[in-house]
């Protein structure tokens, strides 16, 4: 994929940074240009808002079968996490055994490189969580 | 509005078939479907073609006037269009061909779907699949489509104690079914253990939880209810379709056990046809995971919420049971050419109401319903038909 493509999510995938509807207070990751709770009225009322990046495993599964870019991880863990402010994303779970994973497990946003175009293009990066320190 | 009827089908083997190209399985399809309605090409109005993603599956687009094309349409200049919804592109080309012919706008229309997914290796094939989820917030953290699945599936038995072996006989089931159908990729019974002891794809699902990716194609004739006797002397009519969509992503769903897009989708359908899920006698649903199947079951009303696991394993979905889910085999078994899937479940819905389901005939089946899912249920489309007597 080219370059922009993920230059231009850089701030959500770097900072957790989401949305906030200033009509509602609905929390939404990764950010919304329109509230799916509250629609019209949150027009121009979206407000840039950030993730603490704590939050809690609602499953996850262990992934034996990866797409070429993840082959060198795998068995890796992926999971959604419901973050505290109330907003869900899809993680991996690092830094723990894949058989210590549990629904209801606490963790917390880390810096972590996520792919690369092939062996000597651009190194993508963003959040992986791990458990709560 | 006027009533539609089904007055022809067709469909080509499903499997790995590396002597067909994607025109061949259209036009093998369309071809037979058109003969079964007893109509010659010259009859018809318009094609509508389901494809998932020829173009990157074969690198070819504009499949609906290629289709068209090489079917000797071409001096004709029918109108034909393509229609997508990740996996749901076959009911929802249906949806396009029923509500035309209902409007008016068509007499006789051809809905055809295929997928040929064997040109690209097996690990493409899985990523090109992955698509239909939310490639910036998804994939490209390591989500897959079985991963997704797999992580409904974990949630479903945390929140309802549903059983690993629960989930596995599904697969057992459609394995079961598909050994009676003719066209089915496997035609082959497998046992329990060996869906559990099966290679890990994503935990808790295993290889044997997961449909092949397939090549076929399938076809339907459509017409107005009133003239269908012209042509078919057991029409079938499409009783009510029913559409809606969900959030792409699956974390964004209000919840991982339910698809929200099904229930509603079902709802329409039913209220639409004045049925309810009791009177339905033989469902194609869309298992392309083991996981699948028993949600579908459970957001269809077939059971309580949370029940589809043990109604699987007691016996309630099988043929010969008071409801027969996935009589062809299902995807598991039948074969998943993806964006062909609505129209192959509508095939086999058409056979068993007209009696002609073979051994896997479904005693005294007088309502049907297909239920298709694109991607991990942001599309849904529920279809009900109807024996004509």
């Amino acid at each position: 994929m080219a370059a922009p493509r993920f230059w231009r999510e850089v701030q959500s995938r770097y900072n957790l940074i989401g949305t906030k509807c200033g009509s509602c207070g609905t929390v939404d990751f990764p950010p919304r240009t329109i509230c799916p709770k509250c629609g019209r009225r949150s027009f121009g009322r979206m407000q840039r808002f950030k993730m603490a990046g704590k939050g809690t495993v609602v499953t996850f599964t262990v992934i034996h079968d990866a797409p070429e870019a993840f082959e060198l991880m795998k068995p890796y863990v992926l999971a959604i996490v419901e973050l505290d402010e109330g907003a869900r994303l899809t993680s991996q779970i690092i830094d723990v055994e894949n058989e210590q994973v549990k629904i209801g497990m606490r963790v917390e946003a880390a810096f972590r490189k996520l792919g690369s175009e092939g062996g000597a293009g651009i190194i993508h990066y963003g959040y992986k969580f791990r458990p709560e320190m | 509005m006027r009533d539609v009827a089904v007055i022809g089908v067709g469909e080509t083997q499903f499997g790995e078939l590396w002597d067909k190209s994607f025109r061949d399985l259209g036009i093998e399809a369309g071809l037979r479907a058109i003969q079964d309605a007893g109509i010659t090409t010259e009859n018809l109005d318009a094609v509508y073609v389901g494809n998932m993603s020829a173009g990157r599956l074969i690198d070819q687009e504009h499949v609906s006037a290629l289709v068209a094309d090489y079917s000797g349409l071409s001096d004709m200049h029918l109108p034909t269009t393509r229609v997508e919804g990740g996996g749901a592109c076959g009911a929802l080309a249906i949806l396009q061909g029923w509500a035309a012919v209902a409007s008016g706008l068509h007499e006789i229309v051809v809905v055809g779907a295929a997928e040929k997914m064997t040109d690209v290796g097996e690990t493409k094939a899985m990523e090109i699949l992955t698509a239909t989820a939310d490639q910036e917030w998804e994939s490209v953290f390591g989500a897959t489509i079985p991963g997704l699945f797999a992580m409904m599936a974990r949630r479903h038995m945390y929140e309802y104690a549903t059983t690993r072996e629960q989930i596995a006989s599904v697969a057992v089931k459609n394995h079961r079914h598909g050994a009676l159908n003719p066209n089915a990729q496997f035609q082959k019974e497998i046992t329990l253990e060996a869906v559990l002891k099966a290679p890990k794809v994503a935990e808790p699902l295993g290889l044997f939880d997961m449909a092949p990716l397939s090549d076929g194609a399938a076809a339907l004739v459509l017409c107005p209810l009133e003239k269908a006797r012209r042509f078919q002397d057991t029409p079938v009519q499409i009783l009510a379709s029913g559409q809606a969509s969900d959030t792409v992503a699956l974390h964004d769903r209000r919840e991982l056990t339910t698809m929200d897009a099904t229930v509603v989708a079902g709802k329409r359908a039913f209220h639409a046809a004045q049925k309810t899920p009791s009177e339905v006698q033989v469902a194609e649903v869309h298992d392309n995971f083991t996981i699948s199947e028993i949600i579908a079951i459970e957001d269809l009303r077939f059971v309580k919420k949370g029940q589809g696991g043990p109604a699987t394993e007691d016996g309630q979905t099988a043929l010969g049971s008071k409801i027969a889910v996935n009589t062809s085999g299902g995807l598991k078994a039948r074969g998943m050419p993806v964006g062909a899937t609505g129209v192959a479940q509508a095939v086999e819905i058409v056979r068993q109401l007209r009696g002609e389901g073979g051994k896997r005939q479904v005693g005294n089946a007088e309502i049907g319903l297909t239920h298709t899912l694109g991607g991990t249920g942001a599309t849904a489309v529920v279809h009900l038909f109807g024996r004509v007597n």
